[in-house]
């Protein structure tokens, strides 16, 4: 899922200040599952915004919405017909979808509630922790399923480096080193024949290097 | 009422506070005693939570506060009861309260006017 963590209400609350008058925007996908950005965020976050600002003498109304995705176009019509009765909306979806209302809705200022984090799992209730970096260009059949890209702080393709100790990595003694873990695997599943199978280069045109990326699939159009 | 504090929600204790709650109190059975497990625990984060919103805006973290009691224990509720009402009649009106009567104070005068 693509996390995110809250902003400081602080943050928040100087983005609304000329408004008096906003919508509260979530979404029930990803943002809903990591507890940033779903209908009930939207109603703490409403809440909270309208406590603050009647404390401070300066009431503000807010249209609490949650739309299926911020990141479909469907979706975020549905708010077409209210939007501009509003001086501006406050998203709670990931960055994604916050761009994607401020594309669709040019008059109407869109401000993010959230820091979008990453691609990433759940570990616990309460913990996520990032897993992929969407390069384009997948090679976790040769890696035990763990990703150099993501797991190692340098995105080897031929790790472990000298800075790795015991398993650890020298970035921090709580991450782990992606390839140990990838060594680690490979031996468990008797796949260590990988690790000579791994190109030299990686096609890195398929990650960011060349800008924003765009997917055409012809065959869905 | 609710059959167990586990159902509350962050949004509703906040509610309350909209609606002109000075302070909310959270009465829950005692910690391993929930008859739905962890509904208790849940309910102490949440708090906890809003806790900290009511911090972070101000308004007076110490206006909401969980207990955890029997069912068998009246007196004991009756005490926490006392404890918390004598809390919020030190902490007096919220915010909100505060600019609330100050509206309606003002209102005669500017129709006098």
């Amino acid at each position: 899922m693509i996390t995110g963590t809250p902003k400081p209400i602080d943050e928040i609350l100087e983005m609304v200040e000329p408004y008096n008058n906003i919508v509260v925007a979530g979404c029930h996908g990803c943002v809903t599952v990591c507890r940033v950005g779903g209908h009930k965020e939207v109603e703490v976050l409403s809440s909270t915004l309208r406590l603050a600002r009647e404390a401070a003498g300066n009431k503000i109304e807010i249209n609490e919405v949650s739309l299926e995705r911020q990141c479909d176009p469907e979706y975020v019509e549905s708010m077409r017909p209210y939007v501009e009765d509003y001086q501006a909306v406050l998203s709670i979806a990931c960055g994604a979808g916050i761009q994607f209302l401020a594309e669709k809705f040019g008059n109407t200022p869109i401000l993010p509630g959230i820091n979008t984090g990453f691609l990433g799992v759940t570990e616990r209730q309460g913990e996520w922790a990032e897993r992929c970096q969407g390069c384009g260009d997948c090679v976790l059949h040769l890696t035990g399923g763990i990703c150099p890209v993501t797991r190692c702080a340098k995105q080897l393709f031929h790790g472990p480096c000298g800075g790795s100790t015991a398993g650890i990595c020298e970035v921090s003694k709580d991450v782990q080193c992606g390839w140990q873990l990838i060594i680690d695997r490979l031996k468990a599943l008797d796949q260590m024949d990988n690790y000579t199978k791994l190109k030299p280069y990686k096609a890195w045109d398929r990650s960011r290097d060349g800008g924003p990326r765009r997917i055409i699939r012809e065959d869905m159009i | 009422m609710l059959p167990c504090t586990g159902r509350i929600e962050e949004s509703l204790l906040l509610k309350a506070f909209e609606n002109g709650a000075d302070g909310v109190m959270v009465i829950g059975c005692l910690e391993g005693d929930c008859h739905y497990v962890s509904g208790n625990i849940r309910a102490k984060s949440r708090v906890k939570r809003v806790y900290s919103i009511l911090e972070q805006i101000h308004i007076g973290p110490e206006r909401i506060r969980m207990y955890n009691l029997s069912a068998g224990e009246g007196a004991k509720f009756a005490a926490f009861a006392n404890e918390f009402v004598d809390k919020v009649a030190e902490l007096g009106p919220s915010p909100i309260n505060l600019v609330r009567a100050n509206c309606t104070k003002k209102a005669p005068e500017e129709e006098a006017i």
